[in-house]
């Protein structure tokens, strides 16, 4: 990509460092945030997961809670490539490789949750194929690492080629990357079934396994995933970096609500077999609803569903036209979706143990700004791609310009 | 703004002539960047385990030759007497042909004592702070097998409770164990006599073992593993009691280093009702093998499909 061209990474680094005063603040305060997520991983790795709040009985925590979410809002680009790869969306189609971004910098969280969650990271290599032992494909983890890596690989380089033509102010050859992008259509799903088949393949865990999990996950991932990219629209726009066309909001917002309603059928009917039978395996349910004793998830919970709903019904209503509606509507369901993937679902599954011990789990100040950090960095990344990718976009930073 | 606009805009920005003030403070920038990202990282410096190159690329404990094992055990015993000041010997004892263990846990003669659940701990050098146990006793009311109402912390004193019976529960042993299906670098396996061991050198400390396992008999040292030198047991086996890592995972591995050496597991050699039988279920007159074709067996979680090899039975 660099070929010769110094210019590329000089123009590229400018554009990066140089932004208004709102931008410089931004950028570090998400520098400060991911040197303290850093700082308290470093204490993580000198004194072990003790640090954090998990242990024996709810052995996972906010980390793969935090990774099953963004999974699925890595997975949720795909959204917005279907309509304008297949359906030919012009006007998704001018915006498109900014959820492409996205996705880059989503998959790159998720590495980072993965790696903070693991015991010991000096032992990664053990994965590797050929100089370690890869467990494939029994192990629903391996397949995992492979179509996270893979889909990070694919957006990747549909996102450079496209940009760095565009830099170089040369013509598109479809068949360079066209066909990488439907592979990635097929592949985006993929990524977030099988992380979700890592959870309901387990017969331990009668909360995880549901045949419902895999449609659940990607039902919340398409309505999660797509109401950010409207945030993100709407704060581009609202930053002059770009115009989004009136009708790619309305478009994406068909496809949350659509999604969400989908989601919430699920959860009901989940809701609905497990209760109704009141059999053993509904005490992870009850026990998260609050029904059985006191949990702590329960008002985490509750406060889920309820903007879930509150969400889906100002998206039936006509002031759904409203932006100021349509961007509460879309803060509540990313924030409703990430309380009911993480705390409601990958907590839950532990509480109680395979053995009926009720431990309840409270993330420590350490693990959470170790997420923070996390969250930070993936924020840092994915202005950074955004602060490349608008101007050359745009047409304003190119090549040839720069020869002048 | 429209793209004329910001065409402009560029321009003008890109018309100031100052590129030696922003080489500056491009600097500065990254020298203060760099600075805090060292500061970020200072406490490393107080890493309480940090791994030798050694450590870092050892193989896979079925890769290592019978040279590299030697190396490694003396390696091992030397870092012991170090940092123990104990004088230990690890071995590594083999399945023996023809052998498949099993235990047999009487339901009707656990007092829940958990005399078990400390000899094991002693046995098997778990860490003392914080405490790992692998037996887990759980205080049921009488007419139910439910868990869920089971008692895990009941006091001592609550022990032989007339009206509760008590069901002892660590690894199943099971014939097909799901710990081992989800491990996504094999560093935990079942061996040839049944036992599922775990390679400390091996295990990332993913923790989806522990997930899987239908009887929370998995460990993972969250901390430091910390013992007192004068608790430590030095007769250790490399696949079972050797002294863990932070980081990693271990289980009950039915004592290995004495087991297949004809000894019995510590938890059976220190129960005081005789509940515990142990043995070869593929020797016809072994005494696990008698009770379990004479009395009413069960297993724990049948419909999990993992086939333990550990039995239950409520005999007099």
């Amino acid at each position: 990509m660099n070929k010769g061209s110094p210019g590329v990474i000089s123009d590229l680094a400018k554009t990066i460092l140089i932004g208004n005063r709102t931008y410089a603040l931004w950028m570090f305060a998400l520098i400060a945030l991911s040197l303290l997520g850093l700082n308290a991983f470093s204490r993580q790795l000198a004194h072990g997961l003790y640090t954090t709040g998990m242990g024996d009985e709810v052995s996972w925590g906010l980390y793969i809670s935090n990774f099953a979410f963004l999974v699925g809002m890595a997975a949720a680009a795909v959204m917005m490539v279907i309509p304008a790869y297949i359906f030919k969306d012009e006007e998704i189609h001018k915006v498109v490789i900014f959820t492409e971004l996205w996705a880059i910098a989503a998959l790159i969280m998720c590495l980072l949750f993965v790696t903070a969650d693991i015991g010991r990271p000096d032992r990664l290599w053990h994965m590797f194929p050929v100089i370690g032992v890869f467990n494939w494909p029994m192990s629903m983890l391996t397949w995992d690492v492979l179509v996270l890596n893979g889909y990070l690989f694919l957006n990747l380089y549909v996102c450079g080629y496209v940009l760095y033509k565009k830099y170089k102010g040369q013509k598109l050859v479809a068949r360079h990357y066209v066909p990488i992008v439907f592979l990635a259509i097929a592949w985006a799903p993929l990524i977030h079934t099988i992380t979700a088949f890592l959870f309901q393949g387990l017969a331990a865990r009668p909360f995880w396994h549901s045949g419902l999990i895999a449609p659940r996950f990607l039902a919340s991932a398409f309505s999660a995933g797509p109401a950010f990219i409207i945030l993100v629209f709407k704060i581009m726009e609202y930053f002059k970096c770009c115009t989004i066309h009136k009708d790619v909001i309305a478009k994406i917002r068909i496809i949350v609500t659509v999604s969400l309603l989908v989601n919430l059928l699920l959860f009901g009917s989940e809701l609905f077999t497990e209760l109704y039978s009141g059999s053993e395996h509904s005490i992870h349910l009850s026990f998260l609803l609050g029904f059985h004793g006191k949990s702590v998830l329960a008002p985490w919970i509750w406060s889920a569903v309820v903007l879930n709903i509150i969400a889906a019904i100002i998206l039936l209503l006509p002031v759904r036209e409203n932006p100021r509606f349509l961007n509460v509507a879309c803060v509540m369901i990313v924030v409703g979706i990430w309380v009911e993937k993480g705390l409601g679902f990958v907590i839950s599954g532990f509480i109680p143990t395979p053995l009926g011990d009720f431990v309840q789990y409270q993330p420590s100040l350490n693990e959470l700004t170790v997420c923070f950090g996390i969250l930070a960095f993936g924020l840092l990344i994915y202005t950074a791609l955004l602060k490349i990718a608008v101007p050359i976009i745009n047409g304003q930073l190119c090549h040839r310009k720069n020869d002048n | 703004m429209s793209t004329e606009e910001q065409k402009d805009l560029e321009l003008k920005n890109a018309e100031k002539p100052e590129p030696a003030i922003s080489r500056r403070y491009f600097l500065a920038g990254a020298a203060c960047v760099s600075a805090a990202t060292a500061v970020s990282l200072s406490p490393l410096l107080n890493a309480e385990e940090v791994p030798s190159t050694d450590d870092f690329i050892q193989k896979h404990y079925k890769q290592l030759s019978d040279e590299d094992k030697k190396e490694i055990f003396a390696k091992l015993e030397a870092r012991i007497d170090k940092q123990y000041g104990v004088t230990a010997t690890i071995s590594d004892p083999q399945p023996i042909e023809g052998v498949e263990f099993a235990y047999v846990l009487n339901l009707g003669r656990c007092i829940g004592c958990r005399k078990c659940v400390y000899a094991c701990m002693e046995e098997n050098n778990q860490s003392r702070s914080p405490q790992k146990q692998y037996i887990r006793v759980l205080k049921m009311k009488q007419g139910t097998v439910n868990l869920e109402t089971s008692s895990h912390d009941y006091p001592e004193k609550e022990a032989s409770s007339e009206d509760h019976f008590y069901m002892p529960v660590a690894c199943q042993q099971c014939r097909e164990p799901k710990c081992i299906e989800v491990c996504p670098v094999k560093a935990t396996w079942k061996e040839k006599d049944g036992i599922v061991v775990v390679d400390y050198n091996w295990c990332i400390g993913c923790r989806y073992c522990e997930a899987a396992c239908p009887y929370h008999a998995r460990r993972f040292n969250f901390a430091k593993p910390q013992i007192p030198t004068e608790d430590l047991n030095p007769d250790m086996g490399y696949l079972s009691n050797r002294p863990r890592y932070m980081g990693v995972m271990e289980k009950c591995t039915f004592c290995l280093h004495k087991t297949r050496r004809g000894e019995y597991p510590a938890c059976m050699e220190v129960c005081p009702t005789g509940s515990r039988k142990f043995g070869n279920l593929r020797d016809p007159k072994s005494e696990v093998r008698k009770i379990i074709e004479q009395e009413r067996v069960f297993v724990l979680k049948q419909e999990a499909g993992t086939l333990p090899k550990f039995y239950y039975t409520f005999a007099k």
